[in-house]
């Protein structure tokens, strides 16, 4: 069974052939990518001008296609990307310029564009179909299965693919203790980053006594690099809907709140409106689908503070507070908002919920490992050849995500880690490569699965650097509550900050390793508690670059300022004089047609020069 | 009433009902005004019956909200980790240089914020900046440069 | 009723109640610093971490002032895990405070010399929270409160200005286990605020005694 960008569907009609097969599938149409990166590319334009021209090539109706922009595709280095509906041809990089000629070719004839196909930088062959695209050939597309596929702004797409089904099934079918043993047996964990069983969460909540409980959707997706609760807010708001409306009755809430960051506008007005749609449609407010069951859900919007993506601070947050976590037990299924029981839940469980219902907990627990059950989104960033969100089973190896969909490492570097966990998590070197990624495999190798950031690495990067950008975040955001995390993540700051600057001592690397174990048992939330991750985790794998910036007086990958020198390669420099004039303080001299020189007491290490020079004449030592 | 009181006085009650509305109110001010003017905090704690220490610590806490007007020009680096390793530092460093600011400060004309962002999720475009609401991707020295004399000459037409 | 088991010996206590309440009982001496039996536990300082020794799961260290008794727990103080997280918290309140005499004093308790690490300035204000939450809980004026966030919060009246609610009860300076704040006469005699028509009268917590509070609902000495 090929895995394509549409898997799920695609298997639910391979088991019923003879249902009736939607037209979302099969209907002539141009889908175009309209996440936030591909809109940056200008993918808004691009769909005008297929409405433009389409209207204008199209008098005599002799094509019936529609057009339409749609969530997040996920291949954000491609954008902006347009796929050909129903032959699900996909065309990169597409201008408003090259659409008449894709209008003539593609959907009038039967002629392919080829400059506009993906090319696979191993085998130099153009590709024809999505499916087909190792980046996407590789993934299981279950939560993101309709990203590509219909307009997040018509509910309409959605229930014709199949959504509110599994509400209809839940109301009419099933109590509230059934659904809950369903996503039990079902072996989701909590996709927010902690792994806890949603089942037994939900369960712990619908026992309370309390006849007032919330919902809640922690949409405040705060790791750096991480964009996958975005994309599925804009690209599919109405699973994430349906999710909860099911979790509000299984556990036995009729208050939800979103708490989406202040930074995801477009998120927020998808979600808006998906929720003004849900209501019209009856699926939300009161007596849902005339099942007695009333919910309203709210937006709350976070303000700029990534500790509220902590549930405690989040609730906090919702409540009018500052964002200050508070000790747990009691937990928020015990006491949560208001002191009432509160079910917390990440974007991408929650949308996971409709898919099991449907499906089948069975079905869902065929996918991924013993202990980690189901799919995992991930965002692809850094040094990375194929930048962009990737569903894959649980299990899968880091191997395969980074270089079979990944498309490995760009300009021939080496991969030297990935980190997975963002700013709480910890770095995979090469050495753990086949590691299959789930929870437990990561925990033992001291990361966490965390939301789903996957940053990558190549040599050219500073593992101290990057321990050092991490805790530089974590610091800025702590609530500064407890002791251990306001002034033991500064201490290790200060001290990286100086291993950086060149002014190592001896007994620094015992000082991190020390302050980042008692950080960890003695911190108040997990903010602090995983703080001194990324520093523990390069101290683990790349102890040797810490000993060179200390010992040695090196930056190996010559990156921090303090330890390196730019200079001029005498026999490469033009003299063109771009570098001495664009030099922030001065440090350059020389004249037209003669060398230039650095000085290096002036020099910043803003590495301006290098970045103009189009001679490859500058360096770095 | 003075015009901003009866504004606020609008946007404080329109809110009032739900549980948990301070933040929301706060916002709503922001939004509207650019920063949280001193006479907003006072009528707020006035009207929501919240004490105005407590009101104070929210606004700062957060990052969303200022006690003093942000700049006409609000540019935002992003400082996540797939631009940081794209170098989002050097294109700070230029705009710190070019500017004359730290990031989190105005400039003293108050044409211009300079802000920096943890992770707009548009990562293949690292590095990118966020300039009046306008996301611009890819960006390098000469480009910032170019962002920075457009801006200025919007300005400078307008009067 | 509960029972646990705290350095061996069994316990058995009513619902509800923490376990630093527990050792203060029963003369284990756990050291705190923003506790106060008045108050609400904060659970900031850190330094009254104990250990729950796991079964299934690796011991934990937990903030004795937040954490329940629960049933079946075993219960360490004093450990060599707890013993050297504190002695590291301790260190790390001295980097700020490392010219506060008391907390100098505790650190060397608990036996830290000198911080490895000190803060670019030194400052006595522990932001142990016993002030601001004084002034809210028991007093309810809610005068001062923390702002600002991470390594630079700070307790501060709104604006760092003159106060309009402060009554000058004194009870922060009471509270204050450094010495930092303190009451000054600026202007001659005192001049309070009167107009306090939602002012709820508290009792002490400490001596249960509600007579001693005047029912105009001014408290202190002013």
């Amino acid at each position: 069974m090929v895995e394509s960008g549409i898997s799920s569907t695609l298997e639910a009609i391979a088991e019923h052939p003879k249902e009736f097969v939607p037209t979302i599938i099969t209907a002539a149409c141009v889908t175009i990518c309209g996440g936030t990166g591909c809109r940056v590319y200008g993918s808004e334009d691009v769909c005008q001008a297929f409405r433009r021209e389409l209207s204008r090539l199209n008098l005599d109706g002799k094509v019936d296609i529609s057009v339409k922009t749609t969530g997040c595709h996920g291949f954000c280095e491609q954008g902006p990307l347009v796929v050909i509906r129903p032959q699900e041809i996909m065309y990169a990089h597409v201008r408003p310029k090259d659409v008449s000629e894709i209008i003539t070719k593609t959907i009038f004839g039967d002629e392919v564009v080829e400059r506009l196909l993906y090319t696979d930088p191993h085998t130099g062959k153009a590709i024809l179909k999505e499916t087909e695209v190792p980046f996407y050939k590789h993934q299981k597309r279950v939560i993101l299965d309709l990203n590509g596929l219909i307009d997040p702004f018509d509910i309409d797409e959605y229930i014709e693919a199949g959504g509110y089904n599994a509400l209809e099934i839940v109301l009419n079918e099933r109590s509230p203790e059934e659904v809950i043993d369903e996503i039990k047996h079902s072996g989701l964990r909590g996709r927010g980053g902690a792994g806890f069983p949603t089942g037994i969460k939900w369960e712990l909540c619908r026992r309370q006594p309390d006849h007032v409980k919330y919902i809640i959707c922690n949409a405040d997706e705060g790791d750096p690099g991480a964009y996958m609760d975005r994309s599925i807010m804009e690209g599919n708001p109405h699973r994430v809907l349906e999710g909860m409306i099911i979790g509000a009755y299984a556990i036995g809430a009729r208050q939800g709140y979103v708490y989406i960051r202040n930074e995801y506008p477009l998120a927020v007005s998808h979600l808006r409106q998906a929720m003004d749609q849900a209501r019209d449609r009856g699926f939300l407010g009161k007596n849902i689908l005339n099942s007695g069951f009333d919910l309203n859900i709210s937006i709350k919007l976070g303000s700029g503070a990534f500790v509220c993506g902590e549930e405690t601070a989040l609730m906090a947050s919702i409540e009018g507070r500052i964002g200050e976590p508070r000790p747990r037990p009691p937990y928020p299924s015990e006491s949560g908002l208001w002191g009432h029981p509160t079910n917390i839940n990440n974007v991408k469980s929650w949308a996971s919920i409709p898919i099991i219902i449907k499906r089948g907990a069975d079905w869902f627990a065929k996918i991924g490992t013993e202990h980690s059950k189901g799919t995992m989104i991930f965002s692809l960033v850094g040094n990375i050849c194929n930048t962009g969100l990737v569903e894959v089973p649980l299990g899968i190896s880091m191997r395969e995500l980074i270089f079979d969909i990944g498309g490995g490492i760009p300009n021939g570097k080496r991969f030297k880690a990935a980190q997975v966990g963002g700013p709480s998590g910890g770095c995979i070197p090469a050495e753990c490569l086949d590691v299959k990624i789930d929870y437990d495999s990561l925990t033992s190798l001291g990361a966490i699965m965390g939301s789903g950031g996957l940053v990558v690495a190549d040599e050219d990067t500073c593992m101290v650097d990057f321990a050092r950008y991490f805790m530089d975040f974590t610091q800025e955001e702590s609530c500064g509550k407890c002791v251990p995390c306001r002034v033991g993540t500064k201490a290790m700051l200060a001290t990286l900050e100086r291993i950086c600057a060149g002014q190592g001592r001896a007994g620094d690397i015992e000082y991190l390793e020390e302050l980042g174990q008692e950080i960890k048992k003695s911190s108040l939330c997990g903010l602090g508690q995983t703080a001194p991750n990324p520093v523990l985790s390069t101290l683990r794998y790349f102890r040797d670059e810490y000993e060179a910036h200390i010992y040695a007086d090196t930056c190996p990958a010559k990156v921090c300022k303090g330890l390196i020198t730019y200079s001029v390669i005498p026999q490469k420099c033009t003299g063109c004089m771009v570098c001495l004039r664009n030099c922030p303080v001065s440090a350059i001299s020389g004249a037209k047609k003669e060398i230039h020189f650095i000085d290096a007491d002036k020099c910043n290490r803003c590495g301006t020069c290098m970045s103009l020079c189009k001679f490859d004449a500058i360096v770095v030592n | 009433m003075d015009a901003r009181v009866s504004d606020l006085y609008t946007i404080i009650k329109s809110e009032a009902a739900s549980k948990g509305a301070l933040i929301d109110i706060l916002e709503k001010i922001q939004g509207r005004y650019r920063y949280l003017p001193p006479e907003a905090l006072l009528l707020a704690s006035a009207w929501l019956d919240i004490p105005l220490s407590r009101i104070y610590s929210v606004a700062t806490f957060y990052n969303a909200f200022s006690l003093v007007p942000k700049g006409k020009h609000c540019i935002s680096v992003c400082m996540g980790t797939a631009c940081h390793v794209r170098g989002s530092p050097r294109i700070l460093d230029r705009l710190k240089t070019q500017l004359g600011i730290e990031a989190g400060e105005t400039t003293r004309n108050c044409l211009f914020t300079l802000e920096t962002v943890n992770c707009l999720g548009a990562c293949a475009l690292g590095p990118i900046i966020v300039a009046d609401g306008e996301y611009a991707g890819q960006m390098t020295l000469q480009r910032t440069d170019r962002l920075l004399k457009h801006l200025k000459r919007t300005d400078a037409s307008h009067g | 009723m509960i029972r646990l088991t705290i350095n061996g010996t069994d316990f058995a206590v009513a619902e509800g109640r923490t376990i630093l309440e527990v050792c203060r009982e029963n003369g284990i001496d756990v050291p705190t610093l923003c506790y106060h039996p008045a108050l609400k536990p904060y659970g900031a300082c850190r330094l009254c971490v104990v250990e729950i020794l796991g079964d299934q799961r690796p011991s934990r260290l937990v903030a004795s002032c937040t954490y329940p008794c629960q049933e079946g727990i075993r219960v360490k103080t004093h450990s060599r895990v707890v013993i050297k997280n504190r002695r590291l918290t301790a260190e790390l309140l001295l980097a700020g405070a490392y010219e506060t005499p008391d907390i100098v004093a505790l650190a060397t308790e608990l036996g830290v010399k000198e911080p490895r690490y000190k803060l670019p300035k030194a400052d006595s204000c522990v932001l142990c929270g016993l002030c601001v939450r004084a002034c809210h809980e028991i007093v309810g004026i809610s005068a001062i409160s923390m702002t600002n966030r991470g390594i630079s919060k700070q307790v501060s009246t709104p604006y760092s200005g003159a106060s309009a609610s402060c009554i000058a009860c004194g009870t922060c300076v009471l509270l204050c286990p450094t010495g930092r704040l303190s009451l000054s006469d600026v202007s001659g005699p005192h001049l309070t605020k009167h107009s306090f028509t939602h002012y709820r009268p508290f009792y002490c917590q400490l001596c249960d005694d509600t007579a001693q509070i005047p029912s105009n609902g001014r408290s202190g000495t002013g």
